[in-house]
């Protein structure tokens, strides 16, 4: 095949961009909506304004191996300064747009940026207010002039005058600037995104035109993205992930990028648009399915009773069917009519209607919504990828995806697991290194080319890959069974009756529960049972309830003792907190993560009974009212403890 | 925000006049909402009118808009003279106002209630209408494009398709502020843009004031409680106390002034 030969003679992006403006001249590879309407641009206009702009921006000085910054919403145009500061060999530094000044004066100066395009006056502000600090920029360059008619500094520019002066320079001396192009090679390094680490500062991870490319290239074989794709950017552009779906990926394959009028209408614009391609965390497809939840209760008693009927068809074979697995002959008759009725509205409804795949990454999704998205027909699947290794390193099969595995290895990449349960990768992404931090290079990255994640998983027995939790996260029961906590905790939080849970194990001989119920869908339960009560702790405190979150751990510990490496972690004994735990009591963050070092000091008593053989322990707390006064709780919280059936022996124990 | 920024006030021209007020008296019955209230309104600026609640600010607005005709004295508008304004004069002259109660067609789109603004301006008639291609679509576009254009300005694409009684009010002022600009007006009058609003909302909105001032040179009289925004945005200030005028000058003289304190302390100075 010559096409793809051409394609793979390409080893950088702004040549892939070349290719694109010959093979796919007259598609759409840009859109945006701008004053309500989609605007398009096709791949020749892009590349015509991609070498305007270099020539523009070789004229005011960016020279090979130069940092240049952009910092915006996703827009066309600052797409196309990325491609343009590659085609003259510079480097572009994508930063966060909603960053505070210091984490962008931060990254600023550690990347050693020359020049700044920035999309509006927020940013201009936001770069102005930190530019005495970051000697090093020479230039500012803005898009949006709105206003900014007064800002008079001498190292202001406008992108549209940038573009222009650029043009003239390509028109009379194409030459120079084919030259620069050419000059380029897949071992350059293409870009550098700095990591939102959690902890400490951000690191900027060296990625190579070759890391990109080659991992783009074998994501759009494998998934099979052509050139008739239709992606939405909406998530930000110095996010690694974004970067290779709307960017590398859709040059090396041609397909459309479009691009949101404001980050207020994303849900619309999804809708006008209808995606065939489309990266979403679990919290966006969270929230799609809570609105479409509240909606339907708003609708009418046929269409509630029509949504409710092939809903529970859809659980019983939906999936099946999305994964071409064998259904009896009604069910799939059944589906085919809710086909008309219900899930192919719905789709509509949520912008899902061309979708062919739909990713998410990045923390576990509840299989609750998982299975929901499955079964009318989105073909929902999870991937784990990094920054650090160009994004991809596992993904699920379209007929093999399950809400808690991360799926088999891409193409060209090889996982394997550490002694200390790490999970390792090694593929043609992994990136060169952070910038300027050899320290933190040698840390994650061996001699012979493994990267480190830093999160603890394994390789389930059908080669799908399991990550349970942050590897420094992950500890051991006293007989050296693996334990990790937020793994089973978030197991026990997906349900609704769950609002926290923290697990205990440790250091320990079993692994035992704190479990905060959520007042709200416990409250709505026990009135339906007709159970009466005066307050959380009351509530908290009855045998039903405890029934009830018995059957929830029950089902949790099903899920634990079916995978030989988790089935020593069942959980043994619970208790059902008599409070909730609350950020102004300094439990929880305010982000609500668990402070599992507070709790292990203010709950210390009713550890010790978890690891003892009391039924019940009586209580006080110190609770901080909203006004700010305090107050004293006690009660007598039971602690439960739960059968197990036949524990099997962990075939996976540390040595 | 940054040091470098410089005020719009600074560096913006302030014209000539644009509207006079002479010497303007209404009575309703025996109460003397305005009596030989006079002042100036300079093309481009930003004049705040404030007062102690029943000092006649709303009446005022009122009689600029030309919903109510003053008893006695007269409006200069754009050099010419008159006894009162109609209401429609007031608006194919250019004049445009907000409500402090939001005015809007609550059951209609935002992009449908801004369209409204138009419609002194659309020039096709009836029965263009009733056929719609030719005449009346290329119309509609061209406004369409004016509405987007301020829709876009105003950040409200996201509820350009929302009926505007489903917004939260802070959102209704800003789409009532985008109808009111879509009649190009060269005076705008706000009756309390910032009213119920939280302190986001505001600054908000005063950013939008100073932008619209500054991006079309919209000329603006608006009444406003919260004394900080007033402070902040104008570029002058008419104070007004049981319908006389008691303070009228750049925010700071008008703030030190002790009549001003007077009135809203309720105090007399002694050493004034």
């Amino acid at each position: 095949m010559s096409e793809t030969n051409r394609v793979a003679l390409a080893d950088t992006i702004p040549k892939m961009l070349a290719h694109n403006a010959l093979e796919y001249a007259d598609r759409p590879a840009f859109r945006e909506k701008d004053l309500g309407i989609w605007q398009s641009w096709t791949w020749r206009q892009v590349y015509e304004e991609v070498r305007a702009l270099a020539c523009g921006l070789r004229a005011v000085g960016l020279k090979r191996g130069d940092k240049i910054s952009i910092i915006g919403d996703n827009r066309p145009h600052l797409y196309w300064v990325m491609a343009a500061a590659q085609s003259l060999g510079a480097v572009p530094v994508p930063i966060y747009q909603d960053s505070i000044a210091d984490e962008t004066l931060y990254v600023l100066d550690h990347a050693e940026a020359r020049m700044i395009v920035v999309e509006d006056q927020e940013q201009v502000d936001k770069v102005l207010s930190v530019k005495d600090r970051v000697p090093r920029v020479e230039f500012v360059v803005y898009r949006d002039a709105r206003g900014l008619r007064h800002y008079e500094q001498p190292f202001l520019r406008t992108y549209a005058a940038l573009v222009e002066s650029g043009r003239k320079l390509d028109v009379t001396n194409p030459a120079v600037l084919d030259a620069e192009i050419a000059t380029g090679k897949g071992s350059d390094l293409a870009i550098i995104l700095y990591t939102s680490g959690t902890t400490g500062r951000s690191k900027g991870a060296l990625l190579t035109h070759d890391n990109l490319i080659v991992t783009a290239r074998n994501a759009n074989q494998s998934e099979h993205i052509h050139a008739d794709e239709d992606v939405l950017a909406y998530l930000p552009m110095a996010w690694a992930g974004d970067h290779i779906f709307s960017y590398v990926q859709a040059i090396a394959a041609g397909f459309t990028v479009n691009c949101p009028e404001s980050p207020a209408t994303v849900m619309n614009d999804l809708r006008e648009i209808g995606p065939t391609f489309f990266f979403a965390p679990p919290r966006i497809f969270e929230n799609i399915l809570t609105q479409v939840m509240i909606r339907m209760e708003d609708a009418g008693w046929l269409k509630r009773q029509a949504f409710k009927y092939f809903m529970a068809v859809a659980r019983r074979c939906g999936a099946k069917i999305l994964e071409r697995k064998p259904v009896a002959l009604v069910d799939r008759l059944l589906y085919a009519m809710g086909q008309v009725l219900v899930y192919a509205p719905l789709r509509n409804v949520l912008g899902f209607r061309r979708i062919r795949r739909a990713y998410t990454a990045g923390e576990a999704i509840g299989p609750d919504i998982f299975d929901f998205y499955r079964s009318i027909g989105v073909n929902v699947k999870q991937l784990f990828g990094m920054t650090e290794a160009s994004v991809y390193i596992t993904m699920q099969p379209d007929d093999d995806a399950k809400p808690d595995t991360v799926g088999l290895p891409m193409r060209d990449v090889e996982i394997k697991i550490s002694e200390t349960g790490e999970v390792m990768f090694r593929s043609p992404g992994v990136f060169k290194g952070y910038y300027k931090n050899q320290e933190a290079t040698v840390e994650a990255l061996t001699a012979d080319g493994w990267f480190r994640t830093g999160d603890a998983g394994f390789l389930a027995p059908d080669g799908h890959l399991k990550i349970i939790d942050r590897a420094k996260d992950v500890g051991r029961l006293t007989d050296g069974t693996l334990f990790a906590p937020k793994y089973i905790e978030n197991k026990l939080k997906f349900f609704p009756n769950i609002k926290e849970a923290v697990c205990l194990g440790d250091g320990k001989p079993y692994v035992s529960a704190l479990i905060n119920i959520d007042l709200d869908a416990v409250g709505n339960w026990a009135e339906r049972q007709g159970i009466t009560y005066t307050s959380y702790t009351d509530l908290a405190g009855r045998p039903e309830v405890y029934d009830l979150i018995q059957a929830n751990i029950e089902r949790v510990n099903r899920d634990l003792e079916r995978d030989p490496n988790l089935a020593g972690s069942q959980i043994r004994r619970f208790l059902i907190l008599h409070k909730e735990l609350d950020a102004d009591d300094g439990e929880l963050t305010r982000t609500r993560k668990v402070r599992r070092r507070i709790i292990a000091d203010s709950y210390g008593m009713l550890i010790s009974a978890l690891y003892s053989d009391k039924s019940h322990i009586a209580v006080e707390a110190k609770v901080t009212y909203e006004d700010g006064r305090a107050g004293l709780l006690k009660a007598d919280v039971a602690i439960r403890k739960i059968e197990l059936a036949d524990v099997p022996v962990p075939l996976w124990k540390a040595s | 925000m940054t040091q470098v920024a410089p005020a719009s006030a600074s560096t913006k021209s302030i014209g000539e006049v644009l509207l006079k007020i002479e010497d303007v008296s209404l009575s309703f019955g025996a109460v003397h909402a305005l009596s030989e209230v006079g002042f100036e309104v300079r093309d481009r600026e930003i004049l705040a009118i404030i007062g102690p609640n029943g000092a006649g600010k709303t009446t005022m607005l009122n009689v600029l808009s030309g919903w109510y005709g003053p008893d006695q004295g007269g409006i200069v508008f754009k050099g010419v003279r008159r006894r009162r304004l109609r209401p429609h004069e007031a608006a194919t002259l250019g004049i445009a106002r907000t409500f402090q109660n939001v005015a809007l067609f609550k059951r209609m789109t935002t992009l449908d209630n801004i369209m409204t603004g138009r419609h002194l301006k659309m020039r096709t008639n009836f029965l263009d209408h009733a056929l719609y291609w030719g005449r009346a679509e290329r119309e509609e576009i061209a406004h369409r494009e004016t509405v987007e254009r301020i829709i876009d300005f105003l950040e409200i694409e996201a509820i350009r398709k929302v009926p505007v009684g489903r917004l939260p009010y802070g959102l209704q002022k800003r789409v009532e502020l985008a109808r009111a600009l879509a009649a190009e007006p060269t005076l705008l009058l706000l009756d309390e843009p910032m009213a119920g609003m939280n302190s986001e909302e505001k600054e908000d909105m005063c950013r939008y004031i100073l932008d619209v001032n500054d991006e079309f040179g919209t000329t603006m009289a608006l009444i406003e409680h919260d004394m900080g925004v007033v402070m902040d945005i104008s570029d002058r200030v008419v104070v007004l106390d049981y319908g006389r005028k008691i303070a009228d000058g750049p925010p700071d003289r008008v703030r030190a002034d002790p009549a001003v304190i007077a009135a809203y302390l309720g105090v007399a100075h002694a050493d004034a």
